[in-house]
């Protein structure tokens, strides 16, 4: 186990009535890239300012690098955080922007001026030393923003979803960015955001907040394949959810009935513990729907197409179930220009591999 | 557009002002420097200029240094907090500059609640002398200055962004390095121009030396006053106003050196801070000077029991709203003490003994009172009336159209708040005089739209910067025509906002005193000329009567002016 650079036991906060944050407990190992991921409202902005000390819990212990910071300003912990509209200083150019955590830190001018321009190197804009925030673009103003961050080499980089105000195209060449700077400084980062995709391709591991609480931390993996909860099937990724009854738990998986169905098939388990009549959902995603032309009377999941989407290199199908009660189901394939069902109302049969049916514990609450 | 506003502007304010400049060089034989020679043939006039600076230069620093805390704690509070102060500085900003005065006279009066006071704590034995000295007119002065300091910098540091200072704190700034490097510099635009505008006011103050000074507080329009009012010396008159406005051009010029005239219209805000003109040397000293400041303030909270440092970092601190809590008691409770002596029969004497409605019914039946107040309604609401008339097309030209030499066409605007309004006052009573409109309410009505249009022009930009004409591209593409989209969606948005500078002018006009002051007399006089007329020949219990309906009629006139506000920001 990697040594815990930040480790937070039961941190609580709440405004008036509205709890901001139940207690939680989260370990962010040295090095790691933890993403903070969930809808607006749910904590993780909170989190992420009690982590900062912008804000002071109500309960709980806040530990970076093993001190207890729980009660220290944010001036005296050893962190840096990337703000969402950056937070650029508009009276100070770039370099003095920089340059000023190490100034508050009391390093000589010329350690400070070698410092500044290395960090500047890092963000590959040297050329922008003299100028003032408002004469850069917005991803230039943000590679400052993470300069003035990396320069004085914080023991935590906290980012409040940095990346919010770019277009996607710039957005996705920053993400690249930031991992490259990841890697090369080996720093622990928080990074807040809401954008799923984002969240996926960035981290080394997901924690997905929901309502104040902890809904799943793992890698992007575990929480795409392995989702403790329909919250985190949904959030994540399309996804088709079937409710179903376990009939039996072996070693491979769940034996389990369709309910709308009644018909027998398999399912993966999610990693949570299930019992023999207990009620479930079954996620399967919409690349693992097979989708075939189906001819009236054909047995198994059957239903009409109701729309073809083609967005870029995917097709989505949507198809509406002849079961009563079953939800609408989304398939999606590389698109292609010959699909082979494709006319809406036809008649289409719908399947799936059974190690692509995920069992979810249907715990009511969400 | 422009059109009938620069005719005004030239009419009413240009000639009248150039003529009295005229006046000061021209004798009836020609061009003479007599005037100037008898200026400063002795040190009396020179004395008084000084003895202005004086009064002008404390009252700006105590006006910035003192309304500073109340701003800030106005831009970081909550809404419903900063509504509350804030009603307590507008309320204070619209009462008439006659009614404080008035107020603190009665204040520091020989039987005022000050003296009562020390005498009751048993400081004083015999009622002190607080009154006619520099202390009294400093008190007056700030009084009558601070809301527009703290207006003028609040609009500055609202625009702040409040991330900066937490910024500052998670890259290694203490609290007092964050203020001092990072929000105080970018507030700096606002303590400029709070500056500037309290001195270039306080230097045209008469009301306040007037009432609350000795002799020795004798300031430089009072001296105009006097030339017009007992001699007539029309030239010697002209000869003092192009002294006084030299220094005022000299202060703005200097203003502008340093800081650029632009950070005043309010175009530029701290978020596009533009760097300061101020070269090297200063720059660097002044940078220096702040880390300093900085790290004394760290030191001493480093000093204090950790406690204390671990509280809610956004959370104004006990000490500052106490402070800025006392500050807004100062400012409002002279007038709202004026309430209780006005229904008193024991003379203005603290405490107020036994309830009267003489007073009010004294007024009541004055033709003088109630003649003043029709003429003052009725003066207001064409003033009203005239400057939006000429102002709003001026405004709509500014925003929507690329017209050359904007910034030129803005200064030339605005120039009626930077020229002294004593000396656009003498100036119009000469051309007045000599045109016969002296002692009309047209006239009058012409010289307050002069001084209240570049408050309309500046609310009717504001306004339609917000306006999103795209709107009445919507309203057309749906099928209304030109008169239906002004009637149905341009009016009723930009409706409040008209109404709101409209009463602003309305306002500014109601309690203007300068150009009444000579344009008007007996039972042609307008309110607060009535009132200083009173007000020199006796401080009566009458006065408080009249003070304390003022108070109330601008009380509710806020009230609505910022309920219409409210509504126009809420779309």
């Amino acid at each position: 186990m990697v040594p815990s650079s930040l480790r937070i036991s039961k941190l609580s906060k709440r405004f008036g009535d509205f709890v901001a944050l139940a207690p939680t407990s989260l370990d962010v190992g040295k090095g790691e890239f933890l993403t903070l991921l969930g809808p607006s409202g749910s904590g993780k902005t909170t989190l992420l300012s009690l982590i900062a000390g912008l804000a002071r819990p109500d309960e709980g212990r806040i530990l970076i690098d093993d001190a207890d910071v729980t009660h220290s300003p944010a001036y005296e912990r050893d962190i840096g955080v990337v703000f969402q509209n950056y937070a650029l200083f508009p009276h100070m150019s770039v370099e003095d922007n920089i340059a000023f955590p190490l100034k508050m830190r009391k390093m000589s001018d010329a350690e400070a001026r070698k410092r500044t321009m290395e960090a500047l190197e890092t963000v590959r804009l040297p050329h922008v030393a003299k100028r003032y925030p408002r004469e850069l673009s917005g991803g230039q103003q943000q590679r400052i923003a993470l300069a003035r961050c990396i320069v004085y080499r914080p023991a935590i980089i906290l980012m409040d979803e940095p990346l919010g105000a770019l277009d996607k195209k710039l957005r996705d060449q920053m993400q690249l960015e930031i991992k490259r700077i990841h890697r090369e400084l080996r720093t622990t980062i928080v990074y807040v955001t809401h954008d799923q995709e984002e969240a996926m391709t960035m981290s080394d591991r997901i924690c997905l907040m929901n309502s104040g609480t902890i809904e799943q931390l793992g890698t992007p993996e575990d929480l795409y394949f392995r989702p403790r909860s329909v919250f985190v099937a949904d959030f994540l990724g399309e996804s088709n959810l079937l409710s179903a009854t376990v009939r039996d738990v072996d070693a491979d998986g769940l034996d389990i009935v369709l309910t709308h169905q009644q018909a027998g098939s398999r399912a993966v388990g999610n990693g949570a513990r299930f019992t023999a009549g207990e009620p479930i959902k079954v996620m399967v995603r919409p690349q693992n729907l097979h989708v075939e032309s189906a001819t009236t009377g054909a047995g198994g999941l059957t239903g009409r197409l109701v729309d073809v989407m083609i967005s870029g290199s995917l097709t989505r199908l949507y198809i509406a179930p002849e079961t009563a009660g079953l939800p609408q189901l989304v398939a999606a394939y590389p698109t292609r220009s010959s699909l082979v069902p494709h006319e809406i109302g036809q008649l289409v049969s719908v399947g799936w591999n059974p190690s692509d049916a995920v069992a979810i514990g249907d715990s009511g609450g969400h | 557009m422009g059109g009938p506003l620069a005719l005004l502007l030239v009419c009413f304010l240009v000639y009248p002002v150039g003529q009295l400049l005229l006046l000061s060089v021209q004798n009836d034989s020609g061009f003479t420097l007599a005037q100037y020679r008898q200026l400063f043939a002795s040190s009396v006039y020179v004395d008084v200029l000084l003895i202005t600076l004086k009064i002008s230069l404390v009252t700006t620093l105590v006006c910035v240094v003192t309304g500073y805390p109340i701003a800030y704690l106005i831009s970081i509070v909550g809404k419903d907090r900063k509504a509350r102060l804030l009603f307590f500085v507008l309320l204070s900003f619209w009462t008439s500059f006659l009614v404080r005065a008035f107020a603190w006279v009665v204040l520091l009066g020989r039987n005022g609640v000050i003296n009562k006071l020390l005498l009751s704590l048993g400081i004083v034995s015999t009622p002190a002398s607080l009154l006619y000295n520099f202390g009294s007119v400093l008190v007056g002065m700030v009084n009558a200055l601070l809301p527009l300091a703290v207006l003028t910098m609040l609009s500055v540091m609202e625009n702040i962004d409040r991330n900066l200072p937490r910024a500052a704190a998670t890259l290694g700034a203490g609290p007092g390095m964050a203020f001092w490097k990072i929000y105080f510099p970018l507030s700096l635009p606002g303590v400029a121009a709070a500056g500037i505008m309290v001195f270039v006011t306080a230097i045209g103050f008469f009301i306040v030396p007037a009432l609350l000074g000795g002799r020795r507080e004798t300031m430089i329009t009072q001296l105009i006053i006097d030339q017009i009012q007992q001699t007539m010396n029309w030239g010697f008159a002209g000869a003092i106003s192009v002294l006084l406005l030299l220094v005022v051009l000299v202060v703005f010029a200097a203003y502008d050196r340093l800081l650029g005239l632009s950070t005043m219209t309010g175009a530029a805000t701290a978020r596009k801070a533009v760097p300061s003109r101020l070269s090297g040397p200063i720059q660097k000293g002044g940078d220096t000077l702040l880390t300093l400041l900085g790290s004394l303030f760290d030191g001493i909270i480093d000093l204090l029991p950790s406690r204390k440092r671990d509280r809610n970092p956004d959370q104004p601190g006990l000490g500052l709203q106490m402070f800025v809590w006392a500050m807004l008691l100062v400012i409002s409770l002279p007038t709202l003490l004026m309430i209780p002596l006005s229904f008193g029969n024991g003379g203005l004497n603290w405490p107020p003994q036994g309830f009267t409605l003489h007073w009010y019914e004294t007024v009541l039946v004055s033709p003088l009172w109630t003649q003043a107040l029709l003429r003052s309604l009725m003066v207001g609401i064409g003033t009203g009336l005239l400057a939006m008339l000429v102002g709003t097309p001026a405004a709509f030209l500014l925003v929507r159209s690329e017209i050359p030499g904007k910034a030129a066409w803005l200064a030339f605007i605005l120039s009626p708040i930077v020229v002294p309004r004593m000396i656009i006052a003498v100036g119009l009573f000469y051309v007045f005089a000599r045109i016969g409109l002296v002692g009309s309410a047209f006239g009058l009505i012409l010289g307050h739209t002069v001084v209240a249009v570049p408050y309309v022009v500046m609310t009717m930009m504001a306004v339609l910067r917000n306006y999103d004409t795209r709107l009445d591209l919507a309203a057309q593409s749906l099928g209304a025509r030109p008169f239906a989209t002004l009637r149905h969606i341009t009016f009723p948005i930009l409706g409040a906002g008209m109404m709101s500078s409209f009463l602003f002018a309305f306002a500014t006009s109601f309690d203007e005193l300068t150009i009444a002051l000579f344009a008007t007399g007996g039972l042609n006089a307008t309110l607060p000329k009535q009132f200083w007329d009173e007000v020199t020949l006796q401080v009566s219990p009458v006065i408080a009567a009249v003070s304390t309906c003022l108070f109330v009629f601008m009380g509710l006139l806020i009230f609505v002016a910022e309920h219409l506000r409210r509504r126009a920001a809420a779309r």
